[in-house]
């Protein structure tokens, strides 16, 4: 079954006609996504490889039925695509863009819900159900098929687990990358709730960062509401305080939000967590076959 | 991106928080101009990012124009050492001479964004002079919280639970609840992560000022504020990094010395980690972004080896969109073209992963190709040794 996304998702894209928004339709498509539309103000009428270009996103989505959005949009300019597409009612909105100003979201993202829509990010890399659809930049051919769950604050670190997983034969069912910044639309704890509730999801891997307290959240839900077991690695242990590593949401402030915090709520939630990223697909390995032999 | 205090409280003032009257001093000449122009005792204080400046002896009060003359003197130029600056400490180029207003009562007054609710939140504590950190760990009950629906702003009625709150007394209240509301005005209109007043001071008078001011303003935001990208102090930061930003890598300078270069701020992180926890010290966190271009892999190269603690460098890119191939590529013609010396470890993944192994053994340059970040991290740190 997968969550958020599946061979149903009919896809449009926000910044279409822009270089990475044309490259990354491109590799929806080769993937197998149901690409439906693309939205560039003042494109509208131009086509993608014969996909349609609207000027707006009420139109692309009325025209042509698109139940997800995918954003490729600068970073002035997000904030305004995002309330775009829920204010024409997309139920599942992606944005990509790395470099939204903090106010910017914060002015929007208690918006988001009312009008009922689900944003993944900004700042990342996408979300996919591996041989079902792909929304984002994420690299196609490291997944596959499978029982999985993975949640992750990261892009390239992802993609490490996610390919460690295949080469151990373990496939996903799903992989959201909530993304980097310090306010996203969507955490840990609300896709932890979904794969819970998904009957091909058997396991989830969650691979956290240093800042904010989004993993002592999910430790929380995991030990008050998960049967289904689940995998952890929190980057950063060596990250020194007060400084922004990369991702805007990743830094230690005021002494809160270090590694060493989350492993410890997580290891008391009954995470497992792997001390060493390379050994993340040993560890689901082992603990899947274990249980089957349970 | 931090700025100075005489630059917070310019902002704060512009906004109508009330701020004790100063200017700043370049040399001792002028600090005693200054002086002369106060006409009344003064406080000498440093003007650098880091805190902690008055334990460091950053701050001193002169009681005459010739006594301010003299401690300007003394700090201009100093290299002042603080437990939030290295060991080295940082040059002082400027002070800020103030008037000296004493005061009757020192409070806290902040603004931050909460991830969790995503809102905006004042934080006010009738304990201000000291580490907010430090009454948070041990006397979490007496910072009083109010969360701003970023929609409507500072509504009046929290401006005054804020003030009561501070146990400001009641001749007081309008100035306070102004005050409140300024300081959020500013904190919006300039995209701060942070606005802190520590200490908001009562003194005499009824003065209601702010002795201390600190702003952080979102790295995300700086291109909508030309006026803040002008305050940048450059001198304040470290020079790999300011280099390093101009060419859109981030690069954070540690001091292990094993260098490391990875795409992704995840993976970077996480290969910091795996070095260390093989028995490495990792010289610097560095993303070198979704380009890993020729171009940038040299530049990175570049700032990695300016620093002359890395022993060995590991570089671990997985390609997604990027082919394997052309990220060696892009890897031995910058080792060619900087001359590199130092053992390098390669662990690249992803498409043409072995056409990119290749090239890197076929090169005749000192590269180790490592597979899976395990070997990486073993392989580079027994080269370090």
């Amino acid at each position: 079954m997968a969550i958020l996304i599946d061979q149903n998702t009919r896809l449009l894209v926000q910044g279409i006609t822009g270089k990475e928004g044309t490259f990354h339709t491109r590799q929806a498509v080769k993937y197998g996504t149901q690409v439906v539309a693309g939205v560039t103000p003042g494109k509208g009428g131009e086509t993608v490889d014969g996909i349609p270009v609207y000027n707006t996103v009420i139109d692309a989505a009325t025209s042509e039925g698109a139940n997800a959005s995918v954003i490729f949009v600068p970073p002035a300019f997000a904030a305004d695509a995002i309330m775009e597409a829920a204010d024409a009612g997309i139920p599942l909105v992606v944005c990509i863009s790395e470099g939204i100003p903090t106010l910017d979201m914060v002015r929007i993202i208690g918006l988001l819900k009312a009008r009922g829509c689900r944003l993944i990010g900004p700042n990342c890399p996408g979300v996919i159900s591996p041989g079902k659809s792909k929304i984002g930049i994420m690299p196609g051919h490291i997944h596959k098929m499978g029982s999985v769950g993975v949640i992750s604050r990261s892009g390239t670190l992802t993609y490490e687990v996610v390919f460690q997983l295949t080469e151990h034969g373990i496939g996903q069912s799903t992989c959201i990358g909530i993304g980097g910044d310090p306010i996203v639309g969507t955490h840990f704890i609300d896709c932890l709730e979904l794969f819970e509730a998904d009957p091909d999801t058997e396991a989830v891997v969650l691979i956290g960062e240093i800042g904010g307290t989004a993993e002592e959240e999910a430790a929380s839900f995991v030990k008050g509401s998960m049967q289904k077991p689940v995998i952890g690695f929190v980057a950063g242990s060596t990250a020194p305080p007060g400084r922004r590593m990369g991702h805007a949401g990743a830094i230690i402030s005021g002494g809160k939000g270090t590694a060493a915090e989350k492993i410890s709520a997580w290891k008391a939630a009954g995470i497992r967590v792997c001390q060493s990223p390379a050994e993340i697909g040993a560890t689901v390995e082992e603990l899947l076959k274990k249980r089957k032999e349970t | 991106m931090k700025i100075h205090e005489y630059q917070a409280k310019k902002i704060l003032s512009d906004f109508g928080v009330p701020v004790p009257q100063g200017e700043i001093a370049e040399t001792a000449a002028q600090a005693r101009a200054i002086s002369s122009r106060l006409g009344r005792e003064v406080v000498i204080k440093a003007q650098i990012h880091a805190g902690g400046r008055g334990k460091g002896g950053g701050v001193k009060l002169a009681h005459s124009p010739d006594e301010a003359e003299r401690v300007a003197s003394s700090i201009l130029g100093m290299q002042l050492v603080t437990h939030q600056t290295s060991p080295q400490g940082v040059k002082v180029r400027r002070v800020l001479v103030e008037e000296v207003v004493r005061p009757k009562k020192e409070l806290y007054l902040g603004m931050v964004i909460d991830r969790s609710t995503a809102q905006p939140v004042i934080m006010a504590s009738e304990s201000g002079g000291m580490e907010i950190e430090e009454v948070a760990a041990r006397t979490p009950e007496k910072i009083l919280k109010v969360p701003i629906e970023p929609g409507l702003g500072v509504l009046p009625f929290q401006a005054r639970r804020i003030a009561f709150g501070l146990g400001l007394p009641a001749d007081v209240l309008n100035r306070a609840v102004s005050l409140v509301t300024s300081l959020y005005r500013a904190f919006e209109a300039k995209d701060c992560s942070l606005a802190e007043i520590n200490p908001l001071i009562l003194g005499e008078e009824g003065r209601l000022l702010a002795l201390d001011a600190k702003m952080v303003i979102d790295e995300n935001a700086l291109f909508r504020h030309p006026e803040i990208r002008e305050l940048r102090d450059v001198e304040q930061e470290d020079p790999l990094e300011v280099e390093a930003s101009g060419y859109s890598i981030n690069y954070i300078k540690l001091d292990g010395d094993i260098g490391c270069m990875v795409n992704g701020a995840g993976l970077a992180m996480a290969t910091m980690d795996i070095i260390k926890l093989y028995g490495g010290e990792p010289a610097n966190f560095l993303d070198v972004g979704g380009g890993a271009s020729a171009k940038q892999v040299e530049n990175a190269f570049r700032i990695l080896l300016s620093d002359r603690n890395v022993k060995a460098v590991l570089i671990n890119i997985f390609g997604g969109i990027m082919r394997c191939d052309v990220v060696a590529q892009g890897v031995i013609e910058a080792a060619r073209k900087l001359m590199i010396k130092v053992p390098v470890v390669v662990r690249l993944e992803g498409t043409n992963v072995e056409q990119g192994q290749e090239l890197l053994r076929g090169s005749g340059l000192n590269f180790t190709v490592a597979s899976g970040m395990r070997d990486a991290a073993e392989k580079v740190v027994k080269l370090a040794r």
